[in-house]
């Protein structure tokens, strides 16, 4: 008892900050498997950005060198060369950036829109709910990949286009996972306490509401990040996503894809860095859901 | 029960015109014109307008989905502006591929994972489960049309045992119901582990053991069978979403079914075909949903009983 001692209301909140966060990293730690895969995706961040200045776009990634075609990988041509002679490593390794941006800017187009709609859908219910839920059943009732074609045909090829397809294409997910996690929330007292206390809507959606909805949404986000880079990659891949001839993965298997029976490398690389990085924020995903919520954990 | 049908899918009409406007509006946004694309090169102005109007493409973007919507009603899909057939007899042309991709793929799956997750879920933490858990991390996060050209690469070009494209016949099917359903089994297994996990340790069970039913008994008649419900939801989605999702696949192994037509619709600015085709392909994904969700009734006698209130 004698341990009591007052402390202030701000000193209060910010022990209870440090205290979550660090909670959710000491359990993340845990996790092996979660820790090799935040390794790598900050190695393939940092790989983006480096590839920046180690790399002359015009003279290492597009500039043709028909001599050194179909070089099959070796010492000086670890992953060989293509069809135009450009090393594969070099143009995997630049690649990296548009894989992680698209992934990334998709995500937080989706997950803005999404978080929001489900706020407003999870806050007000009734009417506008039923309106929103409904708006959401129409684009999950397209498969992502035609509704990426019919977006990119509309709005035209490009890298911008690609993220914002997916972006909307992903979100009504968040959409549905934010009110999932709101609507328990919606009648609690404190909800209550804080609109007689005069708090506008908007300010209880973020600050009282949202809180609730965190721990989902923030494992959706690192899953989701790993979910837009598979979808980029396949339109890619069907020759809409990313215009030729950046290096983008889904594009170089792709372009690879015609070569295969004799050079299936061309093939191989690229589509491995795809998959190491989705692996990589799919097991972050999971490192992180059972870092914040160890009751789910079985 | 029969009430609760029939509010689904008068639910269903609504989205489904929401959905056409969506794609119909989309594909009126895309840059180029069909008709210059479709007139011979010496049209005159006029002959160019009779044939917006042979092809039901005069006034503006609400007349002509009005137009197409009202015919749509009536259950006339339209003709494709490529293929210069009806819109639904192309799509029925290709339905066989793709209902025997979807099926052949699910069923792949459901070997796969129902086995797998099971196991893994008896023997918790044991070398199996830690197996399972790799197997269905790598198959969620593996580029299902790469998977796709390792296994031409080494069961077509390398092997020679199957074909690497077409879709002629059952020696054809083989390879993309092989990828796709690896594809679709990461997730199924997941399932599968989580919620067998879920029940294993459930009091009725143990009260199963000890009265004596065997462990098979055990395992097949009162855990799985009380573990079906989340597996059915995502048997469901995935079956839905195979119906039109599996575009790369059908690329790779140049298989004929409706996500390949819809892409190629949606290139050549073909608006009734890419239209019909989303159409047709929402209305089976939606059916797909409703028979999953009456199947629940049928599996577990909880929720039967709450439809019957």
């Amino acid at each position: 008892m004698s341990e009591h001692r007052k402390i202030s209301a701000s000193e209060l909140k910010q022990y209870k900050k440090r205290s979550l966060l660090s909670e959710v990293w000491r359990n993340y730690k845990k996790n092996p498997s979660a820790m090799i895969a935040l390794f790598i995706v900050i190695a393939i961040v940092v790989i983006a950005i480096v590839s920046q200045f180690a790399f002359d776009y015009k003279a290492d990634i597009v500039q043709q060198n028909v001599r050194e075609k179909f070089i099959h990988p070796c010492a000086e041509h670890p992953f060989g060369t293509d069809n135009y002679g450009r090393d594969v490593l070099v143009r995997v390794l630049y690649g990296a950036r548009y894989s992680l941006s698209v992934g990334v800017v998709a995500v937080a187009i989706s997950c803005i829109l999404g978080v929001t709609l489900g706020l407003i859908a999870g806050y007000y219910g009734g009417f506008i709910e039923d309106f929103i839920l409904r708006f959401c059943e129409i684009f999950t009732g397209i498969p992502s990949i035609l509704m990426g074609v019919a977006l990119i045909s509309a709005f035209g090829q490009s890298i911008i286009v690609l993220m914002m397809a997916i972006g909307l294409v992903y979100t009504p997910m968040y959409c549905r996972t934010t009110r999932a996690a709101v609507m328990p929330v919606r009648d609690e007292e404190y909800i209550e306490a804080a609109r007689i206390a005069g708090v506008s809507d908007l300010k209880i959606m973020f600050s009282h509401v949202m809180p609730n909805a965190l721990s989902p949404i923030i494992v959706q986000v690192t899953m989701g990040v790993a979910s837009a880079i598979l979808t980029a990659s396949s339109l890619s891949f069907l020759g809409l996503g990313v215009p030729i001839p950046l290096p983008e993965w889904g594009a170089m298997l792709s372009e690879g894809r015609e070569f295969m029976r004799d050079h299936m490398y061309l093939t191989i690389f690229p589509g491995l860095a795809i998959m190491i990085t989705v692996l990589s924020f799919n097991l972050m995903g999971d490192g992180l859901r059972d870092a914040l919520d160890p009751k789910l954990k079985e | 029960m029969t009430r609760y049908i029939v509010r689904r899918l008068l639910l269903m009409i609504p989205v489904l015109i929401c959905v056409t406007f969506v794609v119909y509006f989309l594909m009126d946004l895309a840059p180029g014109d069909v008709i210059s694309q479709l007139a011979p090169a010496d049209a005159t102005p006029q002959q160019i307008e009779m044939l917006r109007e042979e092809y039901g493409l005069n006034g503006t973007i609400i007349e002509r989905y009005g137009r197409y919507l009202w015919r749509l009603l009536h259950g006339d899909m339209g003709t494709s502006f490529f293929l210069k057939r009806p819109v639904f007899s192309v799509f029925l042309e290709r339905l066989p591929n793709t209902l025997m991709l979807a099926f052949a793929s699910i069923l792949v799956a459901i070997l796969i994972s129902l086995p797998l997750g099971i196991a893994a879920a008896t023997h918790h933490r044991s070398w199996l489960d830690g197996f399972s858990v790799v197997l269905s991390m790598l198959s969620v996060s593996m580029p299902a049309f790469w998977l796709g050209l390792l296994l031409i690469f080494i069961f077509s070009l390398h092997w020679k045992i199957f074909p690497s494209g077409g879709s002629e016949g059952l020696k054809y099917l083989i390879l993309p119901a092989l990828t796709l359903g690896t594809e679709q089994a990461g997730n199924l297994t997941r399932i599968t582990r989580s919620s067998m996990l879920d029940v294993i340790h459930q009091d009725y069970l143990r009260t199963a053991r000890a009265k004596g039913v065997s462990e098979k008994k055990v395992i097949r008649h009162h855990a799985l069978r009380n573990a079906l419900i989340p597996i059915i939801t995502v048997l469901g989605s995935t079956l839905g979403n195979a119906f039109g999702g599996a575009v790369a696949i059908e690329t790779v192994f140049a298989w004929n079914g409706i996500g390949r037509l819809t892409v190629m619709a949606i290139n050549n600015r073909d608006m009734t075909l890419a239209t019909g085709c989303i159409f047709m392909f929402t209305l089976m994904l939606n059916m797909t949903l409703l028979v999953v969700d009456i199947a629940y009734a049928y599996v577990d006698p909880r929720v039967k009983a709450r439809y019957s209130k």
